[in-house]
């Protein structure tokens, strides 16, 4: 039994499509069976919603009288990158306002950067563009300060090179000195860990072999309908997997790209990781249609059934020594407590599963009412990929 | 007897007087006070818990009406920003109250119940998304 794109997509304009989300379709396969619920069901939700740094827009200004091509320019005094076109500019999540203290006074705050710039924006908020230039004969203008939103902008195109890590990395503290990372604030001596994964919603644990999303398939970016544009930067498929084919480290990525201007700003939110920086979380939902059955097989995955690497981030991580802990299931983390070499360890999420489920269930209604159609993929992305290291070459000083 | 959390602010010109010393003696109130600051414009917030019977606690909230000194009912120190919640749950671990919390296990749901809240702040820190921050 398979079905085509077309066929899933007649379904879902003509308003028939059965559509379930990643966790309502984890029982429903128990109590039909796969061959069965293979026929009935057309189309399974999954979602994400955490931070993940590399994440960015492109803005377009229009011209100014006289015009100016602008070299250098400040977005609520967030560095937004310049070396595109006269009035193209790129910002950057993890950018820190001018003057931010950064670590000086560890640990820093980041209370504002390019990630709350990108929440501004999508929010309809006012914001500052400062700009200057060294002016040409065809653009005259030196300098720029006026206030905008982003329904004065021609496009805000967002931009992100690398989104919903297919696993992640489970962090600890086993020094004895408290940490601040990515992954929050860790506690000395293994008082507490932290994951960031939807788990059983993700969508890269859902379809582990990248069998249904590749570069070309319509995606909901924050309530924007967007593309994967591309394998995601540091997408490394060649890695340790369980017996059911997911990853038991970060493995696959997206890169992802949709208008800003249709975005919803619950789900395009600026963060501040206390000693680390600034960085934005997103909300992703991709839709998997079920073509066949070993296809539907893979989205009934469970917390349970993924599991993920603990990391120390005190000196593992930073280090690179590759040295891993434990191992624990999402089941087990999302618990919210763990044995780790003889010691109970309360674990918390940075992911939210509140928001994840909420936009399989939004992206599940878009698509029942045919207002939300699939899209086949034009190319796969890479199965046999593993990752580089940074070799330091050159004269030893 | 009941017990009411407020925090007060005290303006450069209130700062010196012993006003929680008579809310003790004079109106008989047992006073815990989670948190006290002077910022460096010699302005003073204090935030507290008063117990006591319910005519005594109306007698001295009277008795602070007489100074130039504001009154914030309910326990204000802290302020949980729900819109701004993203449910999370990285603050859980670090509450040594368990006043924030994931309440629905199947959605992840994370509230929080202030009055296990003791102002420690220790949520501001860990909340990434800043739904968490102190009033003063």
């Amino acid at each position: 039994m398979t079905k085509t794109y077309a066929e899933i997509n007649e379904k879902i304009a003509s308003g028939k499509a059965v559509v379930l989300t990643a966790e309502e379709v984890i029982d429903y396969v128990d109590k039909r069976g796969l061959e069965a619920a293979a026929k009935e069901v057309d189309v399974v939700t999954t979602a994400t919603f955490g931070p993940m740094c590399s994440s960015g827009c492109f803005l377009n200004f229009g011209h100014s009288k006289p015009k100016m091509r602008i070299s250098e320019a400040w977005i609520n005094d967030v560095m937004a990158y310049c070396g595109v076109a006269a009035v193209d500019v790129y910002i950057g999540a993890t950018q820190l306002r001018h003057s931010d203290p950064a670590n000086m006074y560890h640990p820093g705050e980041f209370r504002y950067g390019g990630g709350h710039v990108i929440e501004d924006l999508v929010a309809g908020k006012k914001l500052q563009l400062f700009g200057l230039s060294y002016g040409t004969d065809d653009y005259p203008r030196r300098e720029i300060r006026t206030l905008f939103d982003i329904n004065d902008l021609n496009q805000a195109i967002m931009v992100n090179p690398r989104n919903c890590y297919q696993n992640y990395n489970v962090a600890v503290n086993v020094s004895d000195k408290r940490i601040y990372t990515y992954l929050g604030i860790l506690r000395a001596k293994m008082r507490n860990m932290t994951y960031c994964s939807a788990g059983q919603l993700a969508p890269l644990l859902n379809d582990p072999f990248y069998e249904t999303i590749g570069v070309g398939t319509a995606i909901w970016l924050a309530g924007a309908r967007g593309i994967v544009y591309a394998q995601g930067t540091q997408h490394c498929s060649l890695v340790e997997r369980g017996d059911n084919g997911v990853p038991v480290e970060g493995a696959g990525t997206l890169a992802l790209t949709a208008n800003m201007k249709e975005m919803r700003p619950e789900f395009v939110r600026g963060t501040s990781f206390k000693g680390y920086g600034v960085s934005l979380a997103l909300g992703v939902g991709i839709p998997i249609p079920i073509l066949n059955p070993e296809i539907l097989r893979r989205t009934t995955v469970r917390d349970r059934d993924i599991t993920a690497c603990v990391i120390d981030y005190s000196t593992d991580y930073p280090e690179k020594t590759g040295k891993v802990l434990a191992r624990f299931t999402y089941e087990q983390l999302r618990s919210g407590e763990v044995e780790l070499l003889g010691k109970k360890v309360p674990v918390t999420s940075l992911s939210s599963y509140n928001k994840a489920l909420k936009i399989c269930n939004l992206l599940k209604s878009e698509i029942e009412d045919g207002r939300f159609l699939l899209s086949e993929p034009s190319q796969r992305l890479p199965l046999n990929q593993g990752m580089k290291s940074l070799n330091i070459t050159g004269p030893a000083r | 007897m009941i017990t009411k959390k407020i925090y007060l602010y005290f303006p450069k010109s209130e700062t010196e007087k012993p006003i929680v010393y008579q809310l003790v003696k004079d109106y008989d109130l047992i006073v815990n006070i989670f948190r006290a600051k002077v910022t460096p414009e010699e302005e003073g917030y204090l935030s507290l818990e008063v117990t006591g019977s319910q005519a005594n606690i109306d007698r001295a909230f009277s008795f602070l009406s007489t100074f130039d000194v504001d009154i914030h009912a309910g326990n204000k120190g802290m302020i949980w920003d729900a819109g701004r919640c993203a449910q999370c749950g990285a603050c859980v671990v670090h509450c040594p109250t368990g006043a924030l919390s994931i309440v629905d296990q199947s959605t992840r749901t994370v509230a929080f119940n202030e009055d296990n809240c003791i102002e420690c702040l220790a949520c501001v820190a860990a909340c990434p998304f800043g739904a968490c921050s102190s009033a003063f």
